[in-house]
C-alpha cells in the first residue's frame, strides 16, 4: 500500500496548499458568514478551482477530468479543511462524480461529467433523511410510473442542496427500510414541481439545505444507471467518507497547529503556558494521534484508489477515527486558548464549529465503530 | 535497483527459502520456549531451529543489511524486505532473536572501530553471542543520564563499580554493552562512556528479579572490581550519550514494531461473552470500545508503515520513534485490558491446563511494563514536546 506519496501528488499537494491559503483563507469564510451570502460558496473561486483541475479530480480524462484518484482528491480536502474554504467540492466533483462515475451510462457521463470538471454546475447528493446519518434507513420512495417515477420523501443535510443545478436523489426502490441494496439514484431537477427546498444555514457557515419531493414526476432516463444500485450506494459512501476524512485531517491538524503556536507565545505567572508540562503532554498525544488518523486516511484512499475489496471498510474505519482525532483538537484547542478561544475573533472557535459538522456528516465515529462491529460479526 | 531486477531477486529468495526453511520452523511461535537468543549457552529447542540458524547465518540473513564482512549480506533495504516478506509469506520464524542484532549492532556499525566491528558483528550475525543492555540504575530510570556507575582510569583499562537494573535477561548473556561514567566534573550528559565487557569477567553478577506476572526477564546486575580494556571502548571516552540516544531510537522503533499479529480482540470477546439474538456482543459498552480499539490498531500499523517507509525514502525517523513507542505501548495495553475485559472469571486463572498456566493473566501483567520500559510514555511525551512541537522549556 502506498502510504508514501508519489511526485504527482506531491505537486498538487504543494499547488492545493498555496492556492488555497492564497485564494481561500479562513477569511474567506468569515466574509460570506458576516455577509450572509446567499449562495454560500464564491462562484469565482470555484471556477478558478475548477480551472485547476479539482472539479474533476476524481473525473476520468474521456470526461474532461484528471483522473487523479481520491489519494489526490484527499490532499485538495485536506487544504479545504484546514482553511475551512466553502466550495462544492464535496458535492460536486466528489459525490455527485462518483455516482456518475460509477453508475452513469455513456450519455449521461457525456452529458454531466465534463460539466462537472468545467465547474460550470453544481450538483447536490441527497442522501440522509433523519436527525443522524442512516443510508440503510432511507424511506424516500421511486415508484415506477409508465416509463418514469414518482419521488416521494424528504431530505436532510442536502449539501449545496439550495444552488443546486441538479439533485441527484437516492431512494428506495425496492425492499424496506433498513434494506440497503434496494436504493436506486435518480437525477432531479431542482425547479420541478413538487420539489421544495429550505436553505437550513448551519453552524459551520457552510452550505446545506433540506429538500422536499412531493409526487415529484421523473421521466426513465432520469435513473442513473440500474435499479436497486446497492453497490453504487456503497462506492459513493466511501468516497464520501475518505474525503470528508481528509478535511477533518485538515482542520484537525490546522486547530493543532494555531493552538501549538498561541501556547508558545501566551504568557502567564511570566512565562509561557506552552512550557508547563499540563499542556506538554496533551499537546504531545494530539500530535500522535494526528499522526495515526494520517496514515488512516492515506490507507483509506489509496486502498480506494487500488480497487481494494476493503476499501470501503476502511473509508469507513478513516472516518470514525478522524471524526474522534479531529474533535479532540477543536477541543483540546478551545481550552488551550482559554478565554481568547471562546471569542468570534480568534479562528479556532470556527475549526470547532466545521469539524462538529464534518464529524456528523456521513456517520459519526460511533456509527463506524459500531458498523465495524457488525461487518465483523460480533 | 530496478522493479525487474527486485522482482527476479524476489523469486530467488522464495525458492531459497522454500528449500533452506525446515518445516518446524513455518510453526507459528507458541511460548517464549520457542524463541531462539542463540549465546554461547544455548540450548536448542530441536535440530530444526540449529539448522535454520545455521542455514540462515551462512547466507547473511539474519542480518540482511550489514557489509558481507561483518557476517551481513549486504542487501538493500528493498531487498531486505523482499526478504522479510518472503519470511512471511512461509511464516518462517525469525532465526533468533537478539539485542545484538537490533540494538548493539547498528550502534556498533555506526560508531564503533574496525577492529570492534570485525570482533563482535560476526558472532552477532551468527547468534554465537548474546548481548544485554546495562543502561538503567537504581536511581536512573527516567532520568538515564544522571547514571552513577564508576569506571576508574588505570591507564590500559577501567575498574568499573555499581550497579545495573532491569537488565534484561542479563542472567543468561554472554557480554554486555554498558553506560558508565568516566567523569563526574561536568554535565550529567557528558561523562558518559560506553563500553563492551564479557559478562565472564571476575566481579560480575547478575540476578533475576521475580516479576508481578511471575516471570523474570530481568535482572538486577552488580559490577565490583570489574577490570574491562579500553579497547572495549565504543567511540570517544565521556561521549557516550551520543550512542546511548541513538541506540534507544532503535529500541523505540523495535519496541513499537513489536505489537502486530495475535486473534482479534473481537474474536476472543465473542467466544468468551457469546452473542445476543441480533449478533452482537452481548456487552455494548465493551463492544464498542473492541471496535474502536481494533480501529486504532489498524491505523498504529499503518502508521508504522508509513513512517518506516519515508524513512526510507530518504527522510529520518527522529523524533517520531517517540510518538510510535508512545501510542503503540498504551494501544498494546488498552487491547490486553479489553482482552483480560472479556475473558472475565476465565482470565484470572493463574495455573492449570484450561488457561494453559495463566498465559492471558501473564501476558497482561507484561504489557504493564511497555509503557515504562525504554523510556516511560511521559519521557516520550517530553520527547515529542521538546524535539517535535519545539514547545518552550521542554
Amino acid at each position: 500500500m502506498a502510504l508514501v506519496l508519489n511526485d504527482d501528488e506531491k505537486m498538487m499537494r504543494d499547488m492545493a496548499e498555496g492556492f488555497f491559503a492564497d485564494k481561500a483563507p479562513v477569511a474567506a469564510l468569515r466574509k460570506l458568514r458576516d455577509s450572509a451570502d446567499a449562495t454560500g460558496f464564491d462562484r469565482d473561486l470555484y471556477a478558478e478551482m475548477a480551472s485547476m483541475g479539482f472539479a474533476g479530480i476524481v473525473i476520468p480524462e474521456e470526461y474532461d477530468g484528471l483522473d487523479m484518484g481520491f489519494q489526490a482528491a484527499g490532499l485538495l480536502a485536506e487544504q479545504m479543511g484546514k482553511n475551512l474554504t466553502a466550495s462544492p467540492f464535496l458535492s460536486t466533483a466528489i459525490l455527485a462524480a462518483t455516482i456518475l462515475r460509477e453508475a452513469g451510462s455513456d450519455e449521461q457521463k457525456k452529458a454531466v461529467l465534463p460539466k462537472i470538471a468545467s465547474g460550470e454546475t453544481v450538483i447536490a447528493v441527497a442522501l440522509d433523511e433523519g436527525p443522524k446519518h442512516n443510508p440503510a434507513g432511507i424511506e424516500t420512495t421511486a415508484s415506477k410510473s409508465g416509463n418514469g417515477f414518482v419521488l416521494n420523501g424528504s431530505k436532510a443535510m442536502v449539501l449545496d442542496g439550495h444552488v443546486a443545478d441538479h439533485m441527484i436523489v437516492a431512494a428506495r426502490t425496492s425492499g424496506e427500510a433498513g434494506d440497503p441494496d434496494g436504493i436506486s439514484f435518480f437525477m432531479v431537477d431542482p425547479k420541478a414541481d413538487g420539489v421544495s427546498t429550505e436553505r437550513t444555514v448551519m453552524v459551520d457557515a457552510h452550505n446545506a439545505a433540506r429538500v422536499e419531493f412531493d409526487s415529484v414526476e421523473l421521466d426513465g432516463d432520469a435513473l442513473i444507471g440500474e435499479l436497486d444500485a446497492g453497490a453504487t450506494l456503497q462506492k459513493v459512501l466511501a468516497a464520501g467518507r475518505g474525503i470528508v476524512a481528509a478535511e477533518l485531517l485538515g482542520a484537525g491538524q490546522e486547530a493543532f497547529r494555531t493552538t501549538v503556536e498561541y501556547i508558545k507565545e501566551r504568557k502567564q505567572f511570566g512565562v509561557a503556558v506552552g512550557s508547563f508540562q499540563a499542556l506538554q503532554h496533551r499537546s504531545s498525544h494530539l500530535y500522535s494521534e494526528l499522526e495515526i488518523a494520517r496514515s488512516a486516511v492515506m490507507g483509506a484512499l489509496t486502498a480506494l484508489d487500488a480497487g481494494d475489496e476493503n476499501a470501503g471498510r476502511y473509508c469507513s474505519m478513516a472516518k470514525s477515527k478522524l471524526g474522534d482525532v479531529a474533535k479532540l483538537a477543536a477541543l483540546e484547542g478551545i481550552q488551550m486558548h482559554g478565554g481568547v478561544g471562546m471569542t468570534d475573533e480568534y479562528d479556532i472557535g470556527l475549526y470547532l464549529k466545521r469539524v462538529r459538522v464534518l464529524q456528523e456528516l456521513l456517520g459519526d465515529a460511533a456509527y463506524h465503530q459500531n458498523d465495524y462491529a457488525k461487518a465483523n460479526k460480533f | 535497483m530496478s522493479d525487474a531486477s527486485l522482482e527476479e531477486f524476489r523469486l530467488d529468495a522464495r525458492a531459497w527459502l522454500e528449500e533452506n526453511c525446515p518445516a518446524e520452523m513455518r510453526e507459528p511461535v507458541s511460548g517464549e520456549e520457542d524463541i531462539c537468543w542463540g549465546g554461547r549457552n544455548v540450548v536448542w529447542q530441536s535440530d530444526a531451529q540449529k539448522l535454520w540458524l545455521e542455514r540462515m547465518a551462512a547466507k547473511g540473513w539474519t542480518v540482511p543489511t550489514w557489509p558481507k564482512a561483518y557476517g551481513g549480506a549486504g542487501l538493500s533495504r528493498a531487498e531486505e524486505k523482499v526478504v522479510l516478506s518472503e519470511m512471511r509469506h512461509i511464516n518462517a520464524r525469525p532465526p533468533v532473536t537478539s539485542f545484538g542484532i537490533w540494538m548493539l549492532g547498528p550502534a556498533l556499525l555506526k560508531f564503533g572501530n574496525e577492529e570492534q566491528k570485525l570482533e563482535h558483528l560476526p558472532k552477532i550475525a551468527r547468534g554465537e553471542i548474546r548481548w544485554c543492555q546495562g543502561y538503567s540504575e537504581p536511581n536512573a530510570g527516567s532520568d538515564l543520564a544522571s547514571l552513577a556507575t564508576k569506571a576508574e582510569d588505570h591507564g590500559d583499562h577501567w575498574i568499573v563499580n555499581g550497579q545495573k537494573v532491569w537488565t534484561s535477561y542479563a542472567d543468561q548473556a554472554d557480554w554486555i554493552f554498558c553506560l558508565v561514567r568516566t567523569d563526574n566534573s561536568g554535565s550529567k550528559h557528558h561523562g558518559i562512556s560506553f563500553v563492551l565487557f564479557d559478562m565472564e569477567t571476575p566481579g560480575v553478577e547478575a540476578r533475576p528479579i521475580k516479576l508481578i506476572s511471575g516471570k523474570s526477564p530481568f535482572c538486577e546486575t552488580f559490577f565490583e572490581d570489574v577490570k574491562v580494556p579500553k579497547k572495549n571502548l565504543v567511540g570517544e571516552e565521556n561521549k557516550g550519550w551520543t550512542i546511548a540516544k541513538y541506540l534507544l531510537t532503535h529500541e523505540r522503533e523495535g519496541i513499537s514494531a513489536g505489537y502486530e499479529g495475535g486473534r482479534p480482540m473481537h474474536e476472543i470477546a465473542s467466544m468468551s461473552l457469546g452473542l445476543d439474538e441480533t449478533g452482537r456482543l452481548s456487552d455494548p459498552m465493551l463492544r464498542a470500545k473492541i471496535a474502536e480499539a481494533e480501529i486504532d490498531e489498524w491505523a498504529f500499523n499503518l502508521t508504522v508503515a508509513r513512517k518506516l517507509a519515508e524513512a526510507k525514502a530518504g527522510q529520518s525517523l527522529g523524533a517520531d520513534s517517540s510518538m510510535l513507542k508512545y501510542y503503540g505501548t498504551e494501544l498494546n495495553k488498552r487491547k490486553f485490558e479489553l482482552m483480560m475485559d472479556s475473558a472475565g472469571h476465565d482470565g484470572l486463572e493463574w495455573e492449570g491446563e484450561r488457561s494453559k498456566d495463566g498465559k492471558l493473566a501473564k501476558s497482561w501483567l507484561r504489557t504493564k511494563a511497555n509503557s515504562i520500559e525504554g523510556g516511560t510514555s511521559e519521557v516520550q511525551l517530553n520527547i515529542i514536546s521538546k524535539h517535535i512541537l519545539a514547545l518552550p522549556g521542554a
